[in-house]
């Protein structure tokens, strides 16, 4: 059975800037790391592997050099890496990228002949912050969609059962699906493992596949910018005024932080 | 029964045969460990031989050394005359008496004198380890039995003098206080009666010997007596303030989980420790009830060798864990995870054992083999590899302390020095004060200086320290490289961290910095009359200077800052108890920053209550960590008065007119 783990690489948003004259994000020397909720879907995925013995395949879609977040992950443990890149599938919204990764599901358990068990995704991207991906490909492979997940109870792949907490506001819902199901995770999920250097030397040369568009065939209509019906028209940071800087602090902190609370008196900011 | 060669002869023979075959079967596991280790030399390594195992230099640091050296000299006459005994119990007539006198008396008043003091230190040992012991679990029968067996060669030597001298037969007698003394008494008895004593004497002292050989020396901590000697020849080239570097390719193991992966080196130190407990005595982990015993460490290597020495050899696996929970021969991983990487084990070895690369080598093994380590070390070491800074804070806020004033990027050519921030000193809110002073006092002598601003990566001191080499290689040749492309070759440092990890780590990337920390660049420059003072300060009290252990201990930089303090403040700093090269760490350094501590007492509480019983109004501190945990320390205490200032901003506030 397959465990199979969605993951994307996303900009370290903590560094993004946007540029106020195009509105478009620098992307310029800003790292990529695998986005934080998907290293958990990533890990339990690999705990899956560990426990049952299910194969954890790692699948993400984006640029050839989103290669490195799947070489990440074969670092931690995952059998096999599968990267769908294709200049077609670029520009995607949260619809055509479920098209796509539904897609490359169904075809991983055509070229293994192993049935699909869980999907795990993270909850949401830290860029993008939708959280539709994740049901998005449920609805389109027909699985049950486990969101927010911070606990497996328990899985019984033989009578193909599994039980789960939900992590909702304020409360928890303990929920029991057939399989196969897609799970999203909660940071409480789990700790993501940290890659042994042997494996991390054995990433480094292992094959990450790329499919195309040619592999995956699908309807070009379907997918990339063409397949969304959303888009961007604007990306921008909301005004503020720029700060103003009282006293200073390091000759005369306590006549400083005076000045500071009787500004903050005055704007009515502070309640005595 | 006479000293009788036919009887003597097979049975020291066969003690001699059995000593050199143990030393064979149990040092020969040495050579189980890893190559490589350079030495200084055999010059270089006899002079240290001398200067630390003849003249015991670090022993003699402690007030009961003394006695230590007298046994020791008493070992080196032994050696002479059991060599003589030894000789002439296989042989009657090679005896030293067949020496002209010249020779003959000097060789006999030292024995007896020598011998004479041997015992009297012998009495004050048993004593010491019976009343005062160096430490308490120090009261072994091993000990015991080495001290004995030490005073009954004593006393046989004198049985067997005084019954020489009482018999006629000691031309040396009248240079022999002691054993004339004895020899008089001896003197009423009746021939026969001195033969038979004479005879006990001999023979005890022969079974005195046989032990030694047989026992003693091969099978307990008195195989010190060569292998400590061989330890201090054997010193190493430089300084251990670094750690040997790692080659990442497939199929190899990193680090040490199994005894064979330490060093030959490693392996043989564990058989030159003798136990004395110097290192555990000034362990700040030991000190506040951590697991670690850097003794105890060195102690487990050897059981381990011992243990699983002959299997590996045979090609057998290992029985006994190097790194596991129990028993004799295991270290436990808390134990590991406690070092705080300050050296003061290895300053306080009188023979240079040096326990910190092998822990080094034992969290190598953790965090690279295994990825197991405590779970508070996943977060710093995802920061370092992701934003390379510990906290994981954007790079682009290294250049934040910088609003306030003006700071040229570092150029070639245009500047001279690159002042290399560091992670503290641009995130930590607090040393980015001690930042801003230090460019303030650059400006004010007028150094050209610059700095690399959002490019500037993190050293990776801490991560080569928890044994994360893997990440920390990476990052080491990233800086490297970068230092190389913008052509940097002097830079100053506020962080001892930074400071060593510049200085002595990245030499193994191929790179010689001129690195210089603030503290040492401050002095130079009040001592060249380039930085001027406004004011002797005041205000800040009395000031007491705490030694970070990468600046002094490891670097060996003491002076600067007390002479800093002395020129600003016209007065040297007070000094806490245990300064210098007994300096007490503040708890951070070794990763121990990032880690939790839970076990025991809080290092640094250790070491603020030892500043605040000197009544300090200011502790002065030259490195961002000690900053931390002082501050931290002082608020534990509430001991709000009393104020943590960085060197810099002691001199900062002499270059401000007086308030």
């Amino acid at each position: 059975m397959l465990a199979i783990a969605c993951i994307k690489q996303v900009p370290d948003t903590t560094q993004v800037k946007i540029d106020p004259a195009t509105n478009t994000l620098v992307r310029e020397g800003i790292p990529f790391i695998v986005n934080p909720y998907d290293t958990h879907a990533l890990e339990e995925s690999l705990r899956i592997k560990d426990r049952f013995g299910f194969r954890a395949v790692a699948l993400s879609m984006g640029p050839p050099n989103a290669e490195a977040a799947l070489r990440k992950a074969l670092s931690m443990g995952a059998d096999d890496a599968i990267l769908c890149s294709d200049r077609c599938f670029g520009g995607a919204d949260t619809l055509s990228t479920s098209n796509v990764l539904a897609s490359a599901i169904k075809r991983i358990a055509q070229e293994t002949g192993e049935e699909v068990g869980i999907v795990f995704c993270g909850k949401q991207t830290i860029d993008g912050d939708t959280a539709q991906v994740g049901p998005g490909i449920a609805v389109r492979l027909g699985f049950t969609q486990l969101t927010l997940v911070d606990r497996i109870e328990a899985l019984d792949p033989v009578n193909r059962r599994i039980k789960v907490r939900r992590k909702l506001e304020g409360r928890y819902e303990v929920v029991e699906a057939p399989l196969p199901v897609m799970i999203t995770a909660v940071r409480e999920l789990n700790r993501p493992r940290y890659p042994s250097v042997p494996m991390r030397l054995a990433a480094a040369d292992a094959q990450v596949k790329v499919w195309t568009n040619e592999v995956l065939r699908m309807d070009a209509n379907t997918v990339g910018l063409k397949g969304s019906p959303t888009w961007v028209s604007r990306i921008f940071s909301p005004e503020r005024d720029k700060g103003e800087i009282i006293g200073d602090g390091l000759v005369d902190p306590t006549g400083t932080a005076r000045l500071l609370i009787d500004q903050l008196l005055e704007k009515d900011l502070l309640a005595v | 029964m006479h000293p009788n060669p036919a009887i003597f002869t097979p049975l020291i023979l066969a003690a001699l045969a059995f000593f050199a075959w143990s030393l064979y079967r149990r040092l020969g596991l040495v050579t189980l460990g890893r190559p490589g280790y350079s030495f200084r030399g055999i010059g270089e390594g006899l002079r240290e031989m001398f200067l630390y195992a003849f003249v015991q230099k670090r022993v003699l640091r402690q007030g009961f050394g003394f006695n230590h050296l007298i046994i020791f000299w008493a070992f080196i006459v032994l050696v002479v005359i059991n060599a003589e005994f030894v000789a002439s119990g296989i042989f009657p007539a090679a005896r030293l008496a067949v020496l002209p006198d010249f020779f003959y008396v000097p060789i006999r008043f030292l024995s007896d004198v020598m011998s004479a003091l041997t015992l009297v230190a012998i009495v004050l040992a048993l004593v010491r380890r019976t009343i005062f012991p160096p430490y308490p679990e120090a009261r072994t029968f091993e000990s015991y039995l080495i001290l004995c067996l030490i005073g009954v060669h004593m006393i046989a030597f004198f049985g067997v003098s005084a019954a020489e001298i009482a018999m006629g037969r000691e031309r040396a007698a009248a240079f022999m206080p002691v054993a004339s003394f004895l020899g008089n008494l001896l003197s009423g008895l009746s021939d026969k009666h001195i033969e038979a004593t004479f005879n006990f004497y001999w023979w005890l002292h022969a079974a005195a010997l046989i032990a030694f050989i047989t026992v003693l020396i091969p099978f307990t901590k008195h195989l010190h007596v060569f292998t400590a000697i061989v330890n201090c020849f054997l010193r190493r080239e430089e300084k251990p303030n670094t750690q040997e570097p790692e080659v990442f390719e497939k199929g190899r193991i990193f680090g040490a989980g199994q005894v064979d992966r330490l060093g030959w080196k490693d392996l043989f130190d564990s058989f030159a420790c003798t136990k004395c407990g110097r290192c555990q005595n000034v362990c700040p982990a030991g000190a506040t009830g951590k697991p670690l015993n850097p003794r105890q460490v060195i102690n487990d290597i050897r059981l381990n060798l011992l243990a699983n020495g002959p299997l590996l050899k045979r090609g057998g696996a290992a029985t006994v864990p190097l790194i596991g929970e129990e028993g004799e021969g295991s270290v436990c991983e808390e134990a590991i995870w406690s070092c705080t990487s300050c050296g003061a084990c290895m300053e306080a070895c009188p023979v240079f054992i040096e326990h910190l690369p092998k822990l080094v080598e034992m969290r190598r093994h953790l965090v690279e083999m295994e990825a197991k380590f405590p779970e508070e070390l996943l977060n710093l070491f995802e920061n370092m590899e992701q934003r390379s800074n510990p906290w994981g804070i954007a790079p682009g806020e290294r250049t934040k302390w910088t609003s306030l004033l003006e700071v040229k990027p570092f150029e070639k050519g245009a500047t001279e020095y690159l002042f290399y921030v560091g992670c503290a000193g641009s995130f930590d809110s607090r040393s980015k004060q001690v930042t801003v002073n230090v460019a303030t006092i650059l400006d004010a002598a007028g150094i050209s200086w610059g700095i690399l601003g959002k490019d500037e990566k993190c050293c990776g001191d801490s991560l080569r320290r928890l044994g994360n080499e893997y990440v920390f290689d990476r990052m080491a040749r990233e800086n490297v490289a970068l230092f190389r492309e913008r052509g940097v070759t002097k830079v100053i440092t506020q962080c001892p961290h930074c400071f060593t990890t510049l200085k002595n780590d990245y030499r193994q990337y191929g790179i010689e910095l001129e690195v210089i920390h603030h503290s040492e660049l401050i002095q130079q420059l009040l001592d060249a009359g380039r930085l001027k003072l406004n004011r002797q300060v005041s205000e800040l009290g009395k000031i007491i200077l705490h030694d970070s252990c990468y600046l002094g201990r490891h670097n060996d930089v003491y002076e600067a800052p007390r002479q800093v303090v002395t020129k600003v403040t016209g007065a040297a700093p007070a000094e806490f108890d245990r300064a210098r090269e007994e300096s007490f760490c503040c708890g951070a350094g070794g990763g121990r920053m990032w880690m939790e501590e839970q076990t025991g007492t809080r290092i640094n509480l250790n070491r603020v209550t030892e500043a605040l019983s000197k009544n300090p109004d200011t502790i002065c501190v030259a490195c961002p960590y000690c900053m931390t945990m002082f501050e931290d320390g002082l608020k534990d205490k509430q001991a709000g008065q009393t104020k943590v200032r960085d060197i810099a901003e002691v001199v900062a506030e002499a270059m401000r007119p007086a308030r």
